[in-house]
């Protein structure tokens, strides 16, 4: 471990801990925005209404949903890696008795060692698709998956490149912010169609007030309406937002892992070959779903995004092209033997 | 103001001390557990030896010579019994005669395609090949910190504290092993070997 990479972890461990964070603010105050937003909307156009009619003055909404994302937040914080794993169908190995499930669990005690991190829980997906990915809030609490397809395809060194790589998702704290995200994405599309259905049969009501409000007084109708707009555009657009961000986390963190995983194997050539065994096999891995997509050591749903990069697939890939990845560690790779071969001649 | 401008300098002085003092003490006790962590690795490796060994006598009586070396190793390596980062240098050597020895072993028995296919020979190969891991990536960890910790005590401004923090430059745990350091021969000549 030379001195920048060990200031890279601590950076990135830092960076990490901030966004977790900053993800929970955000999530909660975008909610409290819909929440206020929607109150205040209402208020407006209840202020001209009849004395006898209902007036809306507190804030029940705001309040309500901004308690709703907290305990969304807390909940999917306390409980994300559970849910990732039960998502995907993963089963722990407790007790192996399978000559390959032994080989996983030596591989990940050593790579457990070589990283310094205490051995997470282990945990197989029964898919013939070769993936991986990790989980957990911290290193004291962490899993590693992987699927029956990846310990048929990889000799020993690929797999302990890979379990290398996961390993380094959980030493720099990834594994928090990912899991964090993907519960949160869960919640947020679950919420959204619920909300759906009952804004559905919300907005008559709000849209006959609407237009009873605008019609009475002119000042308050240009801005309820661009309010109603932007309101009803924020709820329509949540669950894109927050699978952008899934998207935008987990790209550059990947090249970062595969580092990792060079260092504590000191073999970059496994894990170049592993990672492509893993892109020929064209079949995504069907266990796992679009929610957990970005915890994967490659992209589980099999996207031909991954295969460039640029501003489209910037965008909307989860992780960076395997190509460039596979040539960064051959580089690394390259570079260690000449090294090794300049040191004994 | 002078007054305040000193203090402000003490201050950051005062924090910077702090922080490089609590700094050294922090990778000093990593390199500690790191070293800890390879003991653990090799009372593994000593306590397979001797399962490993049941297993396979029986099939190679006529490799005694490289098994009794085995053993010879492995009993040497538990006699030792220096502790600490200061007995690395013995610990290292007795450990390096028992990997090579090990290692002899693992040559041999892959020349035997009868004693991989009989029992849970092909289990126990795999056995070792993770406690030779655990005790190569337990020593890797431990270099690497080790590392880190000297170049830290060294390194200008925090080598000012070094005499404070009671560092001492680790020692790292050397391969002085000729089977390990020697360059792999790549013969294609097909001949037997002698």
């Amino acid at each position: 471990m030379s001195d920048d990479t060990s200031l890279n972890l601590f950076q990135q461990q830092e960076a990490n801990r901030r966004r977790t964070v900053l993800l929970v603010i955000g999530f909660v105050a975008f909610f409290a925005w819909l929440g206020f937003g929607g109150d205040y909307i209402y208020y407006l156009s209840t202020r001209d209404a009849p004395r006898t009619a209902y007036h809306h003055v507190f804030p029940w909404f705001g309040i309500a949903l901004t308690v709703v994302a907290l305990l969304t937040a807390w909940y999917a914080y306390a409980t994300g890696p559970e849910k990732v794993l039960w998502s995907t169908g993963a089963r722990p190995i407790v007790d192996p008795t399978d000559p390959q499930e032994k080989q996983l669990v030596n591989v990940v005690e050593e790579m457990a060692i070589a990283s310094g991190v205490p051995r997470p829980r282990i945990w197989i997906v029964d898919d013939p698709d070769p993936n991986a990915f990790a989980t957990g809030t911290d290193p004291l609490h962490a899993h590693v998956a992987v699927t029956r397809g990846l310990l048929d395809l990889c000799s020993r060194e690929e797999l302990q490149a890979v379990v290398g790589h996961e390993l380094g998702h959980v030493k720099n704290l990834d594994v928090r912010l990912m899991t964090l995200l993907a519960a949160l994405v869960g919640a947020v599309a679950l919420m959204h169609d619920g909300a759906t259905r009952v804004l559905r049969g919300g907005t008559n009501l709000g849209g006959g007030g609407g237009s009873r409000g605008g019609g009475k007084k002119g000042g308050a109708g240009p801005l309820l309406a661009v309010l109603l707009v932007v309101w009803i555009l924020s709820w329509i657009l949540a669950p894109i937002i927050t699978q952008i961000l899934a998207l935008a986390v987990s790209r550059k963190r990947e090249y970062l892992a595969d580092a990792m995983s060079a260092q504590f194997t000191r073999n970059p050539l496994a894990l170049a070959s592993a990672l492509q065994k893993i892109e020929g096999a064209v079949a995504p891995t069907a266990a796992i779903k679009r929610g957990a997509a970005h915890l994967c050591i490659a992209d589980p749903l099999g996207r031909r995004l991954t295969a460039h990069e640029g501003l489209f697939a910037d965008a909307l890939a989860t992780h960076p092209p395997m190509a460039k990845r596979i040539a960064i560690l051959r580089g690394m790779g390259y570079a260690q033997l000449k090294k090794e071969g300049g040191g004994v001649a | 103001m002078g007054s305040i401008m000193f203090l402000v300098v003490l201050v950051v002085v005062a924090a910077w001390l702090i922080g490089a003092y609590n700094g050294l003490i922090s990778l000093k006790n990593q390199t500690l557990n790191a070293f800890k962590q390879i003991d653990v690795q090799l009372k593994r490796r000593h306590d397979l030896i001797p399962n490993l060994v049941n297993a396979v006598k029986g099939a190679m009586e006529f490799e005694r010579s490289t098994l009794e070396a085995v053993i010879q190793a492995r009993n040497q390596a538990v006699k030792v019994n220096a502790t600490g980062p200061e007995g690395i240098k013995q610990i290292s050597q007795a450990e390096n005669a028992l990997s090579s020895a090990l290692q002899r072993l693992m040559v041999v028995v892959e020349q035997y395609p009868q004693l991989k296919a009989t029992g849970n020979i092909g289990q126990l190969q795999e056995e070792l090949t993770s406690t030779e891991n655990k005790v190569a990536f337990a020593r890797q960890l431990y270099n690497d910190t080790a590392t880190q910790y000297n170049t830290k005590q060294q390194q200008f401004p925090t080598n000012v504290v070094a005499g404070l923090a009671k560092a001492q430059p680790a020692d790292l745990w050397e391969i002085d092993d000729q089977a390990e350091k020697a360059v792999p021969q790549v013969d294609l000549s097909m001949k037997p070997k002698v």
